[in-house]
């Protein structure tokens, strides 16, 4: 049965998983909200996958992601809507926002798409740094309310909100991973590897670019309301090319042919993040030679090691190429 | 707004605008003969911008022996940036263009971290006597850029008219495979082509310089504007970026003394996105990008 979960697959993320939910209670509070944060950045760039997948690098993720922050924390704190309704919307506002992104942008692809998806981003991100009310203008909004108190669980603390990131992380994921198997994951990839055969057998290539755009959106909206919801406060500042390009060396780290490549890339990338603190002005010029190095010398990112290494000691004959959709 | 306000914003506007124009134009000179976008170029401008501070207000050298020095500083990263990056990674445009943001950011952290990061570099301006024009004082480092961009652009256009290599440069932009097959060496095109990239941002960031505050993060500003006119121009064409340039100069120039810096560029944005939809391929480009 296709639906069932694959056991021999997929059994090593049990005890993962398991590992997870032993190891607040002896991190310690700092490392409990990097974990947070941590979180955030996987649900945000497994999303920022599924948007490669059909071959469009759009360079507004990050303020998408943005928009997920600004609308769970404006609706939260203004409406008094509740934080549990809050969080989707976010994902929610940030397809629609999407959704008026694309109409130009489907016009274009390659360099142009990239050029545009940034000065696109970049319009929605001097929104929020001209209009004073509702989004604060350059300084952006502080006081955001945190998850309410459920019965003895305060979720203000770290720890909860560790087990409450951990848990819409996994669903996320699912969701996400479901979707990709999908038949419109599968045509998605479709139209990367050939555009026109895809549009021969009947797939709407602008239709099906905008979903994936859409569906994308509303992940990394998530993610952002997720993230605002701890941190209490939302900066337009965060939002710029440069958080963009951090995004785009995640995955490209950890390369976008399977689905596991964008958590591994944050896993590495956000270690050598917190592994390189001391050196706080030369984390740029690393990180940007991190790229340079992984573009030129292992485009298929760090996944693409594995089946290398399992080549290496089975002495097989490399005909099965390791073809997919790597930068 | 006075007629006298109107004219000192007309004369910024233009020296904008030449200021763009010779950005824009290596950025799709490199686009047209290569197919690759560098996204390092704001940071050749701010290179040729710290090459005047190093050795002219820092070095105490002639203000045009700096200038040149920036240039030709500039066209040899523009070789090397052709070596390294374009050359193992041509044909994939994204490898190009985050490879050449990754040098972007190392760049940043050399200028920040040898000459100083936060406050802007002060460069003293070589002629301090403003140009009036009908009441209008214009900086002379406006003024200066717009030979210098006349010169450089033109020079361009009819060395890729007129000559043998230029010549060579068009045929490649336009079929690299038929070009090589008329013994056309690939490689040595596309070198020149950042070669010349790269001097005109080098001269342009050198000629800017003292009216720019210099700060590692100048290129990160250029870089989107610079973009945004090379698709508006149309990818690839020069004449293009040029008329492209001159719309956004006086654009952006005229709304940020009416409005505010913010307003401008979120108008310049959306006229992006109105081309975009209305002619997806520029306003002089031939194919949809």
């Amino acid at each position: 049965m296709q639906y069932n979960f694959n056991v021999r697959k997929m059994g090593w993320l049990i005890p993962l998983i398991i590992v997870l939910c032993i190891m607040p209670f002896f991190m310690g509070r700092y490392r409990v909200e990097v974990a947070i944060l941590f979180f955030t950045y996987i649900i945000l760039a497994q999303s920022y996958r599924l948007v490669n997948t059909t071959g469009d690098w759009s360079l507004c993720h990050y303020v998408l992601f943005g928009v997920g922050a600004y609308a769970s924390g404006l609706l939260a704190k203004y409406s008094g809507m509740p934080v549990w309704v809050a969080i989707p919307m976010g994902g929610v506002m940030a397809s629609v926002v999407a959704l008026g992104i694309w109409q130009p942008l489907l016009r274009t692809k390659g360099f142009g798409f990239f050029i545009a998806s940034y000065a696109l981003g970049e319009f929605v991100r001097l929104i929020w740094v001209k209009v004073h009310n509702p989004f604060g203008g350059p300084r952006g909004i502080i006081d955001i309310p945190y998850p309410p108190v459920v019965g003895t669980i305060d979720f203000s603390k770290p720890i909860p909100y560790y087990f409450m990131a951990m848990g819409i992380m996994l669903a996320m994921l699912f969701l996400m991973y479901r979707i990709d198997r999908s038949r419109i994951g599968d045509a998605w990839k479709g139209i990367h590897t050939d555009p026109l055969l895809s549009e021969t057998v009947g797939i709407s290539v602008p239709r099906y670019r905008l979903l994936a755009a859409l569906t994308g959106a509303f992940f990394a909206g998530v993610a952002g309301a997720l993230l605002v919801h701890r941190i209490g406060a939302v900066d337009p500042r965060v939002f710029d090319i440069i958080s963009m390009v951090y995004l785009v060396i995640w995955v490209v780290v950890g390369g976008t042919t399977t689905f596991w490549g964008p958590i591994l890339g944050v896993a590495v990338m956000q270690t050598v993040f917190e592994v390189s603190r001391p050196l706080l002005e030369m984390r740029p010029a690393i990180f940007g030679a991190i790229l340079i190095l992984f573009l030129i010398f292992l485009p298929g990112g760090l996944e693409s090691l594995g089946p290398k290494f399992k080549r290496l000691f089975k002495k097989r004959s490399g005909e099965e190429a390791v073809s997919g959709y790597s930068p | 707004m006075d007629f006298t306000t109107a004219l000192q914003t007309a004369a910024n506007a233009g020296a904008v605008s030449c200021m763009y124009a010779m950005i824009a134009v290596g950025l799709s000179l490199a686009f047209g003969v290569m197919g690759m976008a560098n996204y390092a170029h704001g940071e050749f401008f701010m290179a040729g911008a710290y090459t005047v501070y190093a050795m002219y207000a820092l070095g105490g050298m002639p203000y045009w022996a700096a200038i040149a020095a920036g240039a030709g500083i500039v066209c040899c990263l523009g070789l090397v940036v052709e070596r390294g990056i374009f050359r193992p990674t041509r044909g994939n445009v994204l490898a190009g263009f985050m490879a050449t943001a990754g040098l972007a950011f190392i760049i940043q952290v050399f200028c920040g971290e040898v000459y100083g990061w936060g406050l802007m570099r002060y460069i003293p301006k070589p002629y301090m006597v403003p140009f009036d024009i009908a009441g209008a004082a214009v900086d002379f480092a406006r003024i200066l850029v717009v030979p210098f961009a006349f010169a450089g652009i033109g020079g361009l256009i009819f060395f890729m008219r007129r000559f043998k290599l230029g010549r060579a440069l068009r045929a490649v932009a336009q079929d690299p495979e038929a070009a090589s097959l008329q013994g056309i060496s690939i490689n040595k095109i596309t070198a020149l082509a950042m070669g010349i990239a790269g001097t005109l941002a080098g001269l342009a960031g050198g000629l800017m310089s003292t009216i720019y505050a210099v700060t590692p993060v100048l290129g990160h500003q250029v870089i989107l504007p610079a973009f945004i006119v090379v698709i508006v121009g149309g990818m690839g064409s020069i004449e293009g970026a040029v008329l492209a340039a001159i719309l956004y100069g006086f654009t952006h120039t005229f709304i940020t003394t009416i409005f505010d810096a913010v307003t401008a560029n979120m108008v310049v944005v959306a006229m992006m996105a109105l081309v975009l939809i209305i002619r997806p391929q520029g306003l002089l480009g031939r194919v949809a990008v």
